[in-house]
Formats: structure tokens, sequence, C-alpha cells
């Protein structure tokens, strides 16, 4: 019933003999405040089965109302994605059994979406990719199952599943592209590019958190190969809950070569869901999609149609913030920043932290510097998303701040920035803590140099000859003895002041 | 199985009765086949009568955009929400193991 495996193949080899094809669906969690339809809180991480009711626990007679706001934020991103908007639409009962869905029916949308033939536009390397937007459609989110008795907490091997359906119910939005084509051996990039550039697009909406480790945006990577010059589709396989931008990635790459060894050794693809293993950067088959896979799908019944008005589009569209990549360019005029020196903050997915740090004051290289190398850094060790890194924009500027102050040097900026990343507090309490500041007063700094002039005669001696250079030398010691804190600017001039 | 084909197998019955979970026997399947289709006709009239000027409709009222402001309401609370169920454990309904799904 699966593939089975047959020599690897490389992903340069599988792309001399084969055009891949990519399809994506991502799912975005809104940041409603209350569930779809009904009022229940969605706050992340409450304890299991606290906030559930009679419609998202599915008891009988429990009658479902939309929420207006998520409807306003699937017409919002329906719009940043250049969609039509419908003008009437229904929800339809997506019917199946699983624990997950106690309703024994996921309310979604078929064959009407909200949102449909839209499109967007990302860029890679500097060359610009049109993605084909299908439909963007309004769904609930099911709820969490734990796997008790097996090993790893997956089904295999589980005795029994514990369900909490605090998330059953939370407003989704699927963003499905048309099939991706012509992207080549750049396709893992594309398709991470992609997912980036929706994520940019829709935190800029302010409609989701989209944070991929909590979940609220999971993504689908579909693959199929074709022989280069056949315009017919392969059969694809449908990998679930690619859940970082590294993974997307590297999930493309692996089925890329997965596909290409089963085509050469001329089995053909099933079409099945596959299972994406993070820690091992390979997929392996889940369920085989069969005739038996039949949603029967019909109008919800319980819920009226959804027509939203044109006025009531327009105006929803009047509030759209600026299209990301105008935004761009238009921060990039501000900054005063090269390509590549653009691409550089969007690779690292700092663009809104340089933003910010922008806005609270830093100079925007300045900005800059410190995401792409502190911080960046530090959200590498750590192995988080650089949103994640435990300092705020606003502390960044705050340090660098105290830099253009003269108060610290760049030297103690790096150790005010350890501090307030192990936890220490704000730039100026780490400051003050570590007793970092720059000394720049004449007593204290004046007894350092005496001893550097006393300890370096020779030295002493070029500097009184007139050969300033070498005061390079008396600062270092100085600067040695007072670890650092010395005002280097300072004590060149009392250098001089002595010996000039 | 469109409107106007209403003629409904065993197969279709037995297809359906296993997506919606439900154990029919032999003697069930054989005695719902007919019967189904014979539903299926009396509906079909309808379509009869509908000319193209009436729209298909799926809702009694003509109703759309009830909607309710983004507000939070009370939940019940957990000892509520797990009242009825069969088993719990750790604050969570317990359910048998899931099958044919995940490797």
């Amino acid at each position: 019933m699966t593939t089975t495996s047959a020599d690897p193949v490389t992903f340069e080899d599988a792309l001399e003999r084969y055009d891949p094809v990519m399809g994506m669906e991502v799912h975005v969690e809104l940041n409603t405040a209350s569930k779809m339809f009904c009022g229940c809180s969605t706050v992340f991480g409450a304890d299991p089965n606290t906030q559930v009711c009679p419609v998202c626990l599915g008891l009988p007679g429990a009658l479902p109302v939309v929420n207006a706001r998520a409807i306003e934020s699937a017409i919002k991103i329906g719009l940043a994605l250049n969609c039509s908007i419908a003008p009437w639409c229904r929800f339809a009962r997506k019917n199946y059994f699983y624990p997950d869905m106690p309703k024994n029916f996921q309310t979604s949308q078929y064959d009407e979406p909200i949102a449909y033939s839209g499109w967007t536009e990302i860029e890679v390397d500097g060359v610009s990719y049109r993605i084909e937007i299908e439909r963007a459609h309004m769904e609930e989110d099911t709820g969490k199952s734990l796997h008790v008795g097996g090993a790893t907490g997956r089904i295999h091997g589980a005795s029994h599943s514990l369900v909490d359906y605090n998330r059953a119910g939370i407003p989704l939005i699927e963003i499905v592209t048309k099939p991706i084509e012509g992207t080549g051996a750049k396709s893992p990039e594309v398709a991470r590019a992609y997912v980036a550039h929706l994520r940019e697009l829709v935190l800029g909406l302010g409609v989701s958190d989209v944070r991929m480790e909590q979940g609220s945006m999971r993504c689908d990577v579909n693959l199929s190969l074709r022989p280069i010059g056949v315009t017919t589709l392969g059969t694809r396989s449908e990998t679930k809950n690619v859940n970082s931008l590294r993974s997307v990635e590297r999930a493309v790459r692996h089925e890329i070569g997965r596909h290409a060894a089963v085509l050469d050794g001329g089995n053909r693809i099933v079409q099945e869901t596959r299972h994406w293993h993070e820690d091992t950067g390979v997929t392996t088959a889940g369920r085989e999609k069969s005739d038996a896979e039949d949603y029967r799908y019909f109008p919800e019944p319980d819920l009226v149609p959804v027509a939203p008005s044109r006025e009531w589009v327009e105006a929803l569209r009047a509030q759209l913030p600026e299209p990301p990549s105008l935004h761009r360019a238009r921060l990039q005029a501000d900054w005063a920043f090269s390509d590549l020196e653009m691409r550089d903050v969007a690779g690292a997915g700092a663009m809104n932290l340089v933003a910010e740090t922008v806005a609270a004051g830093a100079a925007p290289q300045a900005a800059k510097k410190w995401w792409l190398s502190e911080l960046a850094r530090y959200a590498n060790e750590h192995d988080i998303a650089i949103d994640d890194v435990p300092m705020s924009p606003e502390q960044v500027a705050q340090v660098q701040g105290l830099l253009d102050a003269g108060r610290i040097n760049d030297k103690l900026a790096r150790q005010v920035f350890d501090g307030v990343l192990a936890g220490e507090g704000t730039p100026e309490e780490v400051v003050a803590r570590r007793g970092l500041e720059v000394v720049s007063d004449d007593s204290a700094l004046g007894d350092a140099v005496d001893r550097a002039i006393e300890a370096n005669p020779d030295v002493a001696a070029k500097i009184a000859a007139g050969k300033h250079a070498a005061a390079g030398a008396l600062i270092g010691a100085v600067m040695k003895e007072m670890r650092g804190r010395a005002d280097a600017g300072r004590v060149r001039e009392l250098i001089l002041a002595r010996l000039g | 199985m469109s409107g106007s084909n209403a003629e409904i197998s065993r197969d279709d019955v037995a297809h359906l009765a296993n997506l919606a979970r439900i154990d029919l026997t032999e003697d069930e399947l054989e005695r719902l086949a007919p019967q189904l289709s014979v539903i299926l006709e009396s509906v079909a009239t309808v379509a009869q009568v509908a000319a193209n000027d009436i729209p298909p409709m799926s809702h009694a009222v003509p109703l759309s955009n009830v909607f309710r402001p983004d507000e939070v309401r009370p939940s019940l609370t957990p000892e509520q929400a797990l009242a009825a169920a069969p088993q719990v454990d750790q604050q969570r309904f317990a359910v048998p193991r899931i099958l044919g799904e995940e490797a």
C-alpha cells in the first residue's frame, strides 16, 4: 500500500529529469477573543476543557452564531491576497468521525469560499514569483488529542487518547494556492518564501499571531513531479503539519528526492498524506487517500448565508495596511538600505523588529546591526524564532541610546545585551547592576593614565616626540585596567595633554 | 447520487452505512435500498415542479448575515463539560485509541 523505498536520488539529480509542482495549504488561526461560533475564550494555554460550551462540544440542541470579527478578518485576508470576495456564500458541514471534532463534522466551507481567485508576489534571490491563490475559506479548529500509552506521544502504540476541546471552534482561515509551477531548483526556497510572506502579510493585518511553533499557523505541502517537458500533473503527496519555515524548505527538498526515487524505480506515487518528522528530516506514509474519504459536504442548516455588502468589503479594504512589497520599498527608502541589506533583514525575519527598533529611536543601521548580530545569534543558539528573542525592539533602541549618549561603548553594549537576554532587567538596570557605564570622570581616568605612562616609558617618549598615533597603545593599557569601561576619547585627550 | 437518478443500490447503502458508522445486517441492507430509492424518487418529484425561475435554497427563511460581536461569554466549568463523558482522565475526555490514522 505504501511506496517502497528505492535507491535514494539526490535533489540535484532529481531536478535534471523532473519538474516539481507544488501546492500550499496554510491554516491561519485568527486572533479573535471568542471562538468562531460561540463565546468561549480563545486564550492559548488554558487548563484543559475550561474554554468549552454546548456549541463547541457539539451538545444536542446547541446552535452556532457566527463571530462578526472572524468574517471581517477572513475578508481582510482575502483582500490582502488580491482575492474576489464572494457576495454570498455558505458554511458547509464536512462530515467525519474523529474524536477531535465532537460534533462529528467540522463546520467549514466547500464550494462557496468567502475569498477566491487571488494572487500574491514573493521574491527569492532577487527573482519575483507570482503565486496564484485558489481560495481562502473559513472553518473551525479541532480539539487537541494527547495519546497515552505510546512511547513517543504519537498515536502508534497508544492505548487511549485524551481530548481537550479548548481549541475546538477557534476560527481558522485555510489559504490554498493553485499549483505552483516552473520554480525548479528554487522550489524549496519558493515554498519557504511563500509561507514567510504569508506570515508577514497576516501579521501586518493584525488578524492572527501567526506563531508557527504554537500552531496558530500550520502548513501542508503538496508536491508532485513530472518528467521535464510533460505538461500534465503527476500524482501528488500531501505532507501535513510542516510547522516551521525551515521545515517547509526541507520537506519540499526531501519529497522531491523521494518522489524521484520512486519514479526512477518504475513505481508510481501513491496519493496519500505524509507525516513530516522534524528530527530526522524525512516524511513517512500516513493515510492513503481513497474513495472511502467521502466527507459528504452539505450546506450547514444551522447557519444562514454570509453576504458581505460591497460597502462593507470596501470599508475593510480601506483599512488594509500597505502591502508588504510597498511597505518594504518605503522602508528601504526611509532607511537608505541597499537591496542586499534589505535581503539580509528579510532573510533573518527581522523586518518588523528593525522597523520597531527604528520607530523607538535607533538609527536604521544600528537597529539592523544588533538584530542581525547579537540577537540573531541568540535566536540561533537557542533554536527559537527571532521574534521570540526575550528582548524588545524598545530595549534594543535603549541600548543604542546609551551608546549614542556615550554612556557605554560598543564592547560594553554587547555585555548589556547579554544581561538583558539573561533576564537581568532593562538595559539601564543591567548597566547599573553590572557597573558597565563608561568612566569619563577625569579624576578616575587620570590615575590610570598616569600609571599607563609610567609603565610604558618608550611609548610615552614617542608620543612626546609628536607621534600621536602611538597613543593607541596607552589607551589600550588604560582600557585594560578599567575593564573596558574607560571613555576612549577622553583618555586620548588626557594622554596628549600630559605628553603633548 | 444526483436527483435525477433515484436508484439506490445495496452497495450504495453499505457505503453510506460505513461512512455513517452504522452497523447494518445483510437483511437491512436489502430492505433499505428500495426504501431509500422510493424516498429519493418522491423528493425528485419536487424538482419537476420547481421551474428554472425558482432558485434552490438551503434554508427555510431568507436570512443572511446573522452575526454576534466578538465577545467572550462564560464557558462551562470543566466538571460540567465532562459530566457526560463515559471516561475522564487528566480533565480530558478519554477515548479509545484511534486506529488507521497515523503510523
